[in-house]
């Protein structure tokens, strides 16, 4: 048997790189398809830019000026700034403003988690509360505003209530009083907000497995041990949006207090957006406005700045 | 071991019990805008109605003039209107070329959006005021629906980004080998199948305009253009403990977002508390 070895069969053949007919390996970053045309972002780019960042930085630029909306201008430095800190009115509005934020925040939580720990497990009706509770949260700050301005009428139901019970001493002209009037807001702005804090801690808690809570029970824990050790642990990051998007919220309350006291009686009810709203726009005060405004936002930043920290530590404490 | 026992059914009926105390208002709402002008002043506000008077709810629908309720609604649901569409529109494309390209640009816009949906919209107010008064867009509809895209085309975009990563390109590409051009396969493949992303923008975008007051006030203030909250706080500004036809137009500003609300209640939920957690 003989073996017949083409040569050719065996020699290699390499194909010079210019001779190659392949097309050459397609750039990674260069998609099979093209998405959409990229002039589809422009409207929204220019949109965004004009409305957020050249409006903000104008009205930064604004609160240095005496500008009046007509006419000319001055830039007379930090004289708007020196003006707020020195006016005993408007440092009540910066008070008021951090009371009504921190207030709303901290009742809202703790009625807001009594209810979704109520409601948490075992309703049979759970769902149906849940709409109910989070109804209010939907609906126009200024129209709940003036249910209950109607409540805290002389003449209306929260004085008959007291009547009732026979606590006529404790019956007040609500919104017309110079320390009650801003306890008044602030339970209008709890009442519609309970809810909505109450949805983010219902989604937190259904994050803690029932099988935790059980063999903690089972070991003897009580209901407040197992609150403690078990659930509030878990519920850390729910708690951590609640209360700092409360405070973003609870800062900017405007229609409330616009309907029920319009920052009366005499400015004590008066807050930074109220003040923003009147300095510049009612007296046409541009300038000392928007220094307000600046004032405002600055508070509004740190905070928002917060949360995004704590958020994104919720996202890493997820991820590992 | 966690059953529903005795104890659970006392849980119960002790929620309910304070649930129905805590929407008592409601009750007062309702039955205050069913009384006649003298009941209003004579009754107790929990007292129901001796007959049911339906002449607040005639009076109100029926004012006319610059602040007539009927045309503030009708502006209101224009508004609205325009400004859910045109978010839905801009904010999906651009959020579909951010989203999908890779470039360095279109990194950078999603930064811009980001920042500004943190960025706190108050210091802002006055030179948007001033630069729309300048170019005619203050005290119409159009200029309002225009000041609504850009206010909340950040969080537009932010939900559509969101969205539009989680969904595989394969659905696009399958669309283009058929023959689609990129237009095409965006508007009659993509977009569909972005329904729950529009849902959301369009119920968090509808929220906000509907029942906002403070912008309207501003950039509507006025003018014969008004929007039902500024229409609304007018008409009871030169209303004294007319309770009744308060109620009245305040039930009537609650019906709309209430209906949507009692049609897609888990929507609703799930949209606002994820939609502002962004």
């Amino acid at each position: 048997m003989t073996v017949t070895i083409d040569e050719n069969s065996t020699r290699t053949l390499t194909v010079p790189p210019r001779a190659r007919r392949t097309p050459p390996a397609r750039d990674r970053r260069k998609p099979l398809i093209t998405y959409g045309h990229w002039w589809w972002a422009l409207p929204a780019i220019v949109l965004v830019i004009g409305v957020h960042y050249v409006a903000t930085l104008t009205g930064g630029f604004f609160a240095f000026t005496n500008w009046t909306g007509l006419g000319d201008w001055e830039f007379i430095g930090l004289d708007n700034f020196v003006r707020i800190f020195n006016d005993p009115q408007l440092l009540g509005a910066v008070w008021n403003t951090l009371f009504l934020a921190f207030g709303s925040v901290i009742l809202t939580n703790i009625f807001g988690l009594l209810f979704a720990l109520a409601i948490n497990r075992m309703l049979k009706t759970r769902y149906i509360l849940r709409t109910l509770i989070f109804m209010p949260v939907v609906l126009s700050p200024l129209a709940v505003a003036y249910v209950w301005k109607f409540i805290f009428q002389f003449n209306g139901p929260l004085n008959g209530f007291l009547g009732l019970l026979g606590l006529e001493d404790l019956q007040k002209v609500w919104l017309a009083d110079p320390t009650w009037s801003i306890w008044a807001i602030l339970i209008t702005v709890v009442w519609q907000q309970t809810g909505f804090v109450m949805v983010i801690y219902l989604a937190g808690l259904a994050s803690v497995p029932v099988e935790v809570e059980e063999a903690a029970a089972l070991d003897g824990a009580g209901i407040w041990g197992r609150f403690w050790n078990v659930t509030v642990p878990a519920i850390r990051p729910s708690i951590a949006i609640a209360t700092t998007l409360g405070i973003i919220q609870g800062l900017r309350i405007f229609d409330q207090i616009l309907a029920l006291t319009g920052g009366g009686p005499a400015g004590a009810t008066e807050t930074l957006a109220t003040e923003v709203y009147k300095q510049a726009f009612s007296l046409g005060q541009f300038g000392f406005g928007s220094a307000l405004a600046l004032v405002l936002t600055i508070i509004i930043l740190a905070f928002a700045i917060l949360q995004h920290y704590v958020t994104r530590d919720r996202d890493a404490a997820g991820r590992a | 071991m966690f059953r529903y026992t005795k104890a659970t059914a006392v849980r119960e009926v002790i929620v309910w019990i304070i649930t129905l105390a805590m929407l008592l208002p409601f009750y007062i709402l309702i039955v205050t805008s069913l009384k006649s002008d003298e009941e209003t002043l004579t009754t107790s506000a929990v007292a129901p109605p001796s007959s049911l008077d339906f002449s607040a709810f005639v009076e109100v629908l029926t004012t006319t003039g610059r602040n007539s309720i009927p045309m503030s609604i009708l502006n209101s649901v224009i508004i609205t209107a325009g400004s859910i569409f045109g978010l839905v529109l801009l904010g999906s494309v651009a959020a579909y070329v951010i989203a999908r390209r890779t470039r360095r640009w279109t990194t950078i816009t999603f930064y811009l959006v980001l920042i500004a949906i943190i960025l706190p919209a108050q210091l802002g107010t006055v030179p948007l005021y001033i630069g729309a008064r300048s170019v005619g867009l203050t005290g119409n509809a159009i200029g309002m629906i225009l000041l609504w895209i850009g206010i909340l085309l950040p969080l537009s975009v932010f939900l559509y980004a969101s969205f539009f990563r989680g969904l595989s390109t394969e659905y696009e590409e399958a669309a283009v080998i058929d023959g689609a051009t990129p237009t095409q396969a965006f508007f009659r493949v993509v977009l569909p199948l972005m329904a729950p992303a529009t849902g959301t923008v369009a119920i968090l975008a509808g929220l906000i305009v509907w029942n906002d007051f403070f912008n309207s006030l501003i950039f509507l203030g006025g003018s014969t253009t008004q929007t039902l909250p500024v229409a609304m706080y007018t008409y009871v500004g030169g209303l004294v403990s007319a309770w009744n036809k308060i109620f009245a137009v305040v039930i009537i500003s609650m019906i709309p977002i209430l209906a949507f609300y009692m049609f897609a209640q888990k929507r609703f939920i799930q949209g606002f508390a994820g939609g502002l957690k962004g």
